[in-house]
């Protein structure tokens, strides 16, 4: 497969993931009218400002209330629109799971959940805005399709496809700016993991902003004489699970990073995956069972070991249990 | 439609109420004092004001009714089997494995339900989704009704959703709360006082109609007002007694949440019977 990647080794963009959701729907609110977008006061920093200044009528507010946005979107989704509703992820699906569970997964209707500012990178706003457990929330209810682009241009794609998608989907989001390593060619399909570096000794499989890490771990692991394959899996669920276990089964141990809880999160979906049908040895990269807290994005990202670096680190820690 | 003479509404209504005791002694859990409370509320939307094909579920054309304080489900399998969605001898699989009638709610087992309810205070948010959405679509004479229960409106939901509906002046939208004044706690002015509650929904930006939600005629008289009041979405507040028919039920939250033993069971089947020929005395 050609996979068009940026050649990031001689420089990359960098953008917040977020502006991909706000081009992809504004495309998609043109091609399809039954595209609709509810907000919860976050327009402008979720980024469906330039849908509801496009379209206006298809555009509605709800002020500060996350448990009326899922509801409402339900019933959008009911008289057949197909509704974006979007907030911080802390809230959205943070404060409004079982509206979530109930009127929309246990209901089967395609209610696109868009939660941003996730993870630790949201920095100086602390604990209570950095969503660690979302992916969790998410991947544990039935129907629902969990979606974790790696980079802005790779968020519009996947707004995109969720308009064509039957079932309830959450977009997950981050807020930092962050390196742009596809292109409009690289491919994109929901339920797809990509292998955007082949490998022999070991796999590293990541998600979101997470997946440029594990690029650029690389080339530092080339000089240790490590041959890594990479795996961008922008589908937390459904899994790629024949993509992942074929990886598995050739290098047979495995690095799994995001930023999120690895309890539950990717990294908990790739342990269940191999115990049950090609066990490797694993190291999990994430948060590890705490909170975050304030600090600058990239000070965070460094202090929870969520860089190429650790990569590292964890490659070495992994291949001497592969033995 | 059919016309029916308020006579044989309350006949209906009647007959729904024998069927609410047969099926929840058969099933052996649920919940009997709210669906019993409801009927006129149901009969009046089933057999007067919905603009509905109990042969085509998926109508698409048809008024939605969305049933917000799902435990009340009985009521609503007994009157879709009277008006001819379902077979009246599906009611005895309520609560069974396998069946259609799920202990509360669920539309993917059954399309006529529309919705999915059961956790209470997010169904007149997903009334006003679709509200929303038959306005963009310029179906304006697709009306949504969504039943509510009055403990069910301690959630914050729900007035999340009641500023959304009045701000976007939702009057295709019409709202009942079952004013029954019970909840599994106790009475409701007890658990969590709701009064002055018209007071409260007019603040919120309503048009609110008062009634007595056990007289057929009243709930759909309101029900047809509510089709002329285009400048506010309208909350119908039906006060009901819970239990109604059945005299060791009525105003006793001890019947929220159990049903009845076959003892009971035949006592309430007895005094419902004999209702039936009152009811008709009364018209002649």
């Amino acid at each position: 497969m050609d996979l068009q990647l940026v050649d990031f080794r001689k420089g990359y963009l960098t953008e917040p993931i977020r502006k991909g959701f706000g081009r992809g729907l504004l495309a998609v609110g043109k091609i399809n009218e039954q595209v609709v977008a509810c907000c919860a006061d976050l327009t402008e920093s979720t980024q469906m400002s330039l849908f509801a200044e496009a379209y206006p009528e298809r555009f509605f507010e709800l002020g500060v209330a996350e448990q009326n946005l899922v509801t409402v979107g339900s019933g959008l989704a009911a008289g057949g629109k197909i509704p974006y509703v979007s907030s911080y992820a802390a809230f959205n699906p943070g404060r409004n799971y079982e509206q979530i569970r109930t009127t929309i997964c246990i209901n089967d209707r395609p209610v696109k959940i868009v939660g941003s500012h996730a993870g630790v990178s949201v920095g100086p706003d602390g604990a209570t805005h950095q969503m660690l457990e979302d992916i969790i929330l998410m991947r544990g209810l039935p129907n629902m399709v969990v979606l974790s682009p790696g980079d802005s241009i790779e968020a519009e794609k996947c707004t995109i496809a969720m308009a064509s998608n039957p079932r309830p989907n959450y977009l997950r989001l981050a807020r930092e700016a962050s390196a742009i390593f596809t292109t409009k060619d690289t491919p994109f399909e929901i339920g797809k993991a990509y292998v955007y570096e082949s490998g022999q000794d070991l796999t590293v499989i990541a998600t979101g902003a997470m997946t440029f890490q594990a690029l650029l771990s690389i080339d530092l692991l080339y000089k240790d004489g490590i041959d890594v394959e990479v795996i961008h899996v922008p589908t937390i669920k459904p899994l790629d699970t024949t993509t992942i276990l074929d990886s598995l089964k050739k290098t047979k141990a495995c690095v799994v990073i995001e930023e999120g809880q690895v309890n539950g999160g990717l990294g908990g979906a790739i342990a269940e995956l191999s115990s049950e049908f090609f066990p490797v040895p694993i190291v999990r990269l994430g948060i590890q069972d705490r909170f975050g807290e304030s600090g600058k994005p990239d000070e965070l990202l460094k202090y929870f070991g969520l860089d190429a670096n650790h990569i590292r680190l964890a490659a070495h820690d992994v291949l001497i249990k592969k033995g | 439609m059919i016309q029916h003479s308020f006579e044989r509404l309350e006949i209906i209504a009647n007959d729904i109420r024998i069927d609410i005791i047969k099926m929840l002694e058969h099933a052996g859990s649920g919940h009997s004092a709210g669906p019993l409370g409801e009927v006129e509320i149901y009969v009046a939307l089933y057999f007067a004001i919905l603009n509905h094909d109990p042969t085509r579920p998926d109508w698409p054309e048809r008024d939605i009714m969305i049933q917000s304080n799902g435990h009340c489900v009985p009521v609503r399998y007994v009157t879709l089997a009277h008006a001819g969605y379902i077979d009246r001898k599906e009611l005895m699989t309520l609560r069974q494995f396998g069946s259609r009638l799920q202990g509360h709610p669920e539309r993917l087992k059954l399309l006529a339900l529309e919705s999915t309810s059961g956790p209470l205070g997010s169904g007149l948010s997903q009334a006003a989704g679709l509200a929303l959405a038959f306005r963009l679509d310029n179906q304006l004479k697709r009306r949504i009704y969504c039943v509510m229960g009055d403990g069910e409106i301690d959630e914050g939901n729900v007035w999340e959703a009641a500023m959304f509906v009045a701000k976007n002046k939702l009057s295709n939208l019409v709202a009942i709360i079952d004013r029954n004044n019970i909840q599994i706690d106790g009475f409701t002015e007890n658990v969590m006082p709701l009064e002055d509650l018209r007071a409260k929904w007019e603040a919120f930006g309503w048009h609110v109609i008062e009634i007595d939600g056990n007289n057929i005629e009243a709930v759909i008289d309101a029900l047809e007002m509510a089709k002329a009041i285009t400048e506010k979405p309208v909350m119908i507040i039906a006060y009901t007694i819970p239990g109604k028919g059945v005299d060791f039920m009525e105003d006793n939250f001890k019947w929220h949440g159990v049903t009845p033993d076959h003892k009971q069971a035949k006592l309430a089947l007895n005094e419902l019977r004999t209702l039936r020929g009152k009811i008709t005395s009364e018209h002649l």
